[in-house]
């Protein structure tokens, strides 16, 4: 029997555990500088997320998908991704949402169950969140095409979790992405844990990145709590797609330390050992830790840091609180580019005045 | 001007916009090279290159989703579902993510696109190739549905569709493909959507319908005419958002109305059309609205189709019944 095609997959880490380079960093990483500005990104994503369930504990939003232990996901690929490039996220991308200008306030609005979140100010062709899982994949093989057919130098990122690639239109999106050479990186946030069924129960593959190989597509695995290694994968799977050289997909081994969202209760399907062990590999402190050994952070910075990012998710979350509810017409406004007539008449009904 | 089936029209219309306007793409399976299975895409691929015109993966999901990113990022797809009963898994893309991107983005992003599927039986089909879906697509918000029923209407309203700045599905009758030619003036005047046609003029009672009943329809009328009843056919056209103001005010001149659609009964797009009247034009009835619809079975096979699919007589007998009511 003749063997008709191998493949492996590549994991890398830069950043171990306890703070510690295991390899030589790449370019960017070498400069302290620039990993002590992503951590103050991730500091800033932690604070929003933690007064993110506050606000839900308290009644004052919805349900919120929390982001706690992928920090470092979220700022290797917001900050890896140029501005004309375009994001399609699911719902638990908030982190990398702010680092490409999504603000506080729109991010409290849209879990406080007001549309008006995702009328982003600052990247306005990035896509809303997706909730449907997956479905965005398909979209953004639309979105790539486009860009690859008008000959622009950008790229579409999508990213999703590990159980989104059980899913059809995740296979539907990738295929496309290998079958045209399209300007889309897949990135895959495997977070271990998709509601209540582990990563072991979603798929037999040994690693979720070779789900890319069958598509002809490049898969790669990284430590997804390892900024470092985030950020180096990001970057080269966008510079090799922006410059035609076809899609990408990283999966970011990471793991939800948090519940699904904030009405599911993870204690009735996993292990408080295995949570706890998660957390000895979460994302901020061994990026602190190095940065702390390099002379790049102190604990007056700290104290600092940790002042400024509540000050400003405080009064982000007090803007929202401040906006009125949206009236009867939201729900008909934008509903088409001009209201049919026979929707006028629902709106009058909904204004009271049928 | 050139005699054209409806088929022929549609691929004028693509052809026509796509030269107009060098964002339209076209999309789906084998629309390139062999120029669709009913090669209403022919010719379009050596004309406009295979960048533009785009044999696609075998994968419906992917055709409806990547419409949606094309239509969201400036171009305008025209996207191809190969038969209807093909597009149930699409249902999903339109329904979660075509119809709300304007609305949940409050204006931001908006999804001109066009997805385009043959329908109905009639054609000695496979097995899920004779389905009449349009009650479904009917009830998703935020899209328009549009059914053609004779070439000039297919050019007219593809045109539109095309430039129509949200989500149209647009719904192809398939044994009207090749039925009979029109001439068809290749002028690029796009009709106007949400709006019924009246395809025959009459006092005596309005027949109602749309897509491949239409013909069926004016059929009945000109039996009925030859026993000195004049029908009145209205073309409904674009059924969502739906032209009823039209439907009431001829309703309003005979008095009685007959809804003929090749749909199952339950829930179809006829029943929204008979509760209209009921709630808004019962005054102006002189007799009780019918339905004539085909059954709540499944699509038969081929052999069967003919029993399934409502013909003229039924339309004739359900039309001498509502007016015999006194």
């Amino acid at each position: 029997m003749a063997i008709v095609a191998k493949f492996e997959i590549h994991h890398s880490q830069y950043l171990d555990p306890h703070g510690k380079a295991v390899q030589p960093l790449p370019e960017f990483a070498r400069d302290p500088q620039n990993l002590a500005a992503l951590y103050r990104w991730m500091v800033l994503m932690r604070t929003y997320d933690a007064k993110a369930i506050a606000l839900q504990r308290t009644g004052q939003i919805g349900t919120f998908a929390s982001l706690l232990g992928k920090e470092a996901v979220e700022a290797g690929v917001g900050s890896a991704m140029a501005k004309d490039d375009v994001f399609l996220t699911t719902y638990r991308e908030n982190g990398a949402q702010l680092m490409r200008g999504v603000t506080l306030k729109e991010l409290f609005l849209y879990w406080g169950g007001d549309e008006r979140g995702s009328d982003y100010s600052g990247p306005r062709r990035d896509f809303p969140m997706c909730i449907t899982i997956a479905a965005h994949a398909t979209h953004a093989a639309g979105v790539a095409y486009a860009m690859k057919l008008r000959r622009e130098p950008r790229v579409a990122v999508c990213s999703l979790g590990d159980g989104a690639t059980s899913k059809g239109d995740f296979y539907e999106g990738l295929n496309a992405a290998g079958a045209w050479r399209l300007p889309l990186v897949f990135v895959v946030t495997n977070n271990q844990w998709a509601i209540s069924v582990p990563r072991s129960k979603q798929s037999a593959a040994q690693t979720l990145a070779q789900k890319a190989i069958a598509a002809g597509v490049d898969g790669a695995q990284v430590d997804g709590n390892d900024v470092v290694a985030v950020r180096h994968a990001m970057d080269q799977a966008l510079a090799k797609a922006r410059s035609g050289g076809g899609p990408a997909l990283i999966e970011a081994l990471t793991y939800r330390l948090a519940d699904h969202t904030t009405a599911d209760d993870a204690s009735r399907y996993r292990s408080p050992d295995e949570l706890a062990e998660a957390w000895k590999l979460e994302p901020i402190l061994r990026l602190r830790t190095y940065l702390m050994e390099h002379g790049a952070w102190d604990k007056a910075k700290e104290d600092v840091l940790l002042r400024e990012c509540n000050e400003q998710v405080q009064a982000a979350a007090q803007a929202y609180l401040d906006t009125p509810p949206p009236g009867p017409d939201q729900m008909f406004d934008h509903l088409y580019a001009t209201l049919p007539a026979a929707l006028q008449k629902q709106r009058a009904a909904a204004r009271g005045e049928d | 001007m050139a005699q054209i089936t409806l088929v022929e029209a549609i691929n004028l219309a693509l052809k026509h916009e796509m030269e107009r306007d060098a964002s339209v793409v076209v999309l789906g399976q084998d629309v390139g090279v062999d120029g669709g299975v009913f090669r209403a895409t022919l010719g379009l691929a050596s004309r406009f290159g295979p960048e533009r015109v785009i044999d696609t993966p075998l994968a419906e999901s992917l055709i409806a989703g990547m419409a949606i990113g094309m239509a969201v990022e400036g171009l305008k797809p025209v996207a191809e579902i190969q038969f209807s009963g093909f597009a149930y898994t699409v249902i999903d893309q339109i329904l979660n993510h075509a119809g709300r991107m304007r609305h949940r983005t409050r204006g931001r992003l908006s999804c001109p696109m066009v997805l385009r599927t043959p329908c109905g039986a009639g054609i000695h089909a496979p097995e899920h190739h004779s389905e009449s879906p349009e009650a479904m697509f009917a009830h998703i918000p935020g899209i328009r549905v549009v059914y053609p029923s004779s070439p000039r209407r297919a050019y007219g309203l593809l045109l539109a569709a095309m430039r129509d700045p949200d989500p149209v599905v647009f719904l192809e009758p398939t044994r009207l493909y090749r039925l009979f030619k029109e001439e068809v003036a290749d002028d690029g005047q796009a009709m106007s959507l949400d709006a019924c046609h009246t395809a025959r003029e009459g006092t005596d009672i309005t027949l109602v319908t749309w897509g491949p009943m239409v013909q069926t329809t004016l059929a009945a009328a000109a039996d009925l005419a030859e026993q000195g009843i004049a029908a009145e056919v209205l073309d409904v056209a674009t059924l969502k958002p739906l032209d009823m103001d039209s439907i009431l005010a001829s309703v309003a001149r005979t008095g009685r109305c007959v809804i003929a659609s090749e749909e199952p009964r339950t829930a179809s797009f006829a029943a929204e059309v008979a509760a209209n009247l009921a709630e808004d034009g019962l005054l102006t009835l002189l007799a009780p609205v019918r339905r004539v619809t085909a059954y709540d079975t499944v699509v038969p096979y081929s052999r069967l189709e003919h029993q399934y699919m409502p013909g003229k007589d039924v339309i004739v007998t359900a039309a001498k019944k509502v007016l015999a009511f006194a």
